[in-house]
């Protein structure tokens, strides 16, 4: 029951702290240097090892099917297999828990020192709404930069299912056919389909993370707490959603 | 050093012409779930008067001071600035008061200069140059030119009550709140924020809250004085009224006697 109300709080607060943040979005033409500074942050952290992470998890896709699906000669198919679960279900979901652990919890870290060395309390008093300055470039920002996360985590992995193609015994699938198959069962709408999912985790992430942050109380001891929160609520959120967006886009 | 006194009696800034503005505060009582911290306290501070606000550690001063700014809401009773809900957003944006926190809240991600050009950027009241003109004279007034650049993890506790006076100053407030501005100070800088105080209530005429234990800021530019105890107000009048005071809890709170002999902490015991 406690928990249950918790719970509903916590949404109640993620909306309300959402709402404040539309509401001062004319003002985001002033704030381009902190958005520009988000955008980098978010790449800058996330990129490298979404690279790899989607790299491997291609070359593991091609392996796991190419040794499954030789039972059914089923084996130029592997393109597509690869294709199709790397951009619609692997890579946005990929990029969501990764930028949930890199800058979901750099974003409640911060926030959340911020709130308990009472510099946001200071920020109330001179007038300058918190929502404004500190969630409203950072929603703005990942909304430009998990796209671009995705695609890379796309063309990358597919990449990687390649490599192992071509290079496993078993397999030995030469790119021009793997990617003529991957070609044949994907369409657009398909690469889009994830790039609105990474969308839609992504805004959650950074959200969900900006509000446990500033709702942080106590000590310095708080932030800690707040940051484990951050992110257990992010990778929650995450397996949630992928259901229900993925259920809403068939 | 030396110089910083006599900066702050010429004329440190274009001010905008506001009038100053009134708080009361209405049998204001706070709790803490079970923990009472206020209890029915009432006082009335006029447009540009200096109310000094002293009381042991823990007596409920800086939570005060926190209804006045709206970011604590009372449990009980009202406080009002101007005859406005200090609780109220409008009240914010509509009267400038500024807060010097007793930890100072500077922004640890910005270099002193941009915690103070960050007021006047975000409410767009003067161009780059302006804000720079600004910056640098409040910077100025509190000896603090050579750490425009520095990070507040690079500074000193004393420093970093100055910076956050100075960006205080910077809001050119109608309403000027410090908690414990003098605490962590040597006593030249102490009395040069005392004259900083005076100075600003007498040219632009400022309604000021001090918080504060220092008995020389209270004797010496109080226009009034309370004296809080266990969240209840204990004494409240003119700075010439508490020298006067014969209230056994006053003399003891101003003049504590070290008594070797027969120490507090001791009779607390017994
Ligand atoms: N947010 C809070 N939650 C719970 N207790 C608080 C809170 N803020 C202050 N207190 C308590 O209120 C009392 C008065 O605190 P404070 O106003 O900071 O004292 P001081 O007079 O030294 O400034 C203290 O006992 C403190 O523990
Ligand atoms: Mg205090």
């Amino acid at each position: 029951m406690r928990t249950l109300t918790r719970v509903l709080e916590g949404i109640g607060s993620t909306l309300q702290l959402l709402v404040r943040s539309l509401s001062h979005v004319p003002t985001l033409p002033r704030q381009w240097g902190r958005f520009i500074e988000q955008c980098y942050l978010i790449g800058y952290t996330t990129l490298p090892i979404v690279a790899i992470l989607s790299f491997f998890i291609g070359s593991v896709l091609a392996l796991q099917s190419g040794y499954s699906m030789e039972n059914f000669g089923a084996k130029q198919f592997i393109g597509s297999l690869v294709g199709l679960s790397i951009a619609r279900e692997l890579g946005p979901v990929m990029c969501a828990i990764l930028l949930a652990g890199r800058v979901g919890s750099a974003i409640a870290a911060e926030l959340a020192s911020m709130k308990v060395y009472q510099e946001i309390d200071a920020l109330e008093t001179m007038n300058i709404p918190p929502a404004r300055i500190l969630v409203l470039p950072r929603l703005a920002a990942v909304l430009v930069m998990m796209p671009v996360l995705a695609i890379i985590a796309n063309l990358v992995g597919w990449f990687g299912g390649a490599i192992v193609a071509k290079y496993t015994d078993f397999i030995a699938i030469d790119p021009p056919a793997y990617f003529a198959a991957l070609r044949r069962f994907m369409e657009f709408k398909d690469v889009l389909n994830g790039l609105i999912k990474a969308e839609v985790f992504g805004f959650a992430v950074v959200l969900v993370s900006c509000n446990i942050g500033l709702n942080t109380r106590g000590g310095p001891r708080e932030i800690g707490a707040s940051v484990t929160r951050a992110v257990v609520t992010s990778l929650i959120l995450i397996l949630v959603l992928d259901y229900f967006v993925t259920k809403a886009l068939l | 050093m030396a110089d910083s006194c006599c900066s702050a009696t010429r004329n440190p800034f274009t001010h905008t012409e506001t009038p100053a503005v009134s708080v009361a505060i209405e049998d204001l009582s706070k709790s803490f779930g079970p923990l009472e911290v206020l209890r029915n306290v009432s006082f009335k501070v006029e447009p540009g008067e200096i109310f000094v606000l002293m009381g042991p550690s823990g007596s409920g001063k800086s939570v005060l001071l926190k209804h006045i700014v709206g970011l604590e809401r009372p449990t009980g009773g009202r406080v009002t600035v101007d005859g406005r809900a200090a609780a109220a957003e409008e009240t914010r944006e509509q009267i400038r008061m500024a807060l010097v926190f007793q930890a100072g809240a500077l922004f640890n991600s910005m270099t002193v200069y941009d915690n103070l050009a960050l007021y006047p950027r975000e409410h767009r009241i003067a161009d780059e140059a302006g804000i720079r003109e600004k910056v640098m004279r409040a910077l100025q007034i509190l000896s603090l030119e050579n750490a425009a650049e520095k990070y507040p993890s690079e500074l000193s506790g004393g420093m970093k009550k100055r910076v956050a006076i100075a960006r205080a100053l910077v809001m050119e407030p109608q309403l000027m709140l410090y908690d414990e501005p003098t605490s962590e100070l040597d006593p030249v800088m102490s009395a040069t924020i005392s004259e900083i105080i005076a100075t600003l209530k007498d040219q632009y005429h400022v309604t000021t809250i001090v918080v504060s234990h220092d008995r020389d800021l209270a004797l010496n530019i109080a226009d009034r004085v309370g004296i809080l105890m266990g969240g209840k107000l204990v004494f409240l009048g003119t700075r010439d009224e508490l020298r006067g005071s014969a209230d056994p809890r006053v003399v003891d709170f101003l003049n504590p006697k070290i008594d070797l002999a027969n120490p507090r902490f001791k009779q607390l015991e017994t």
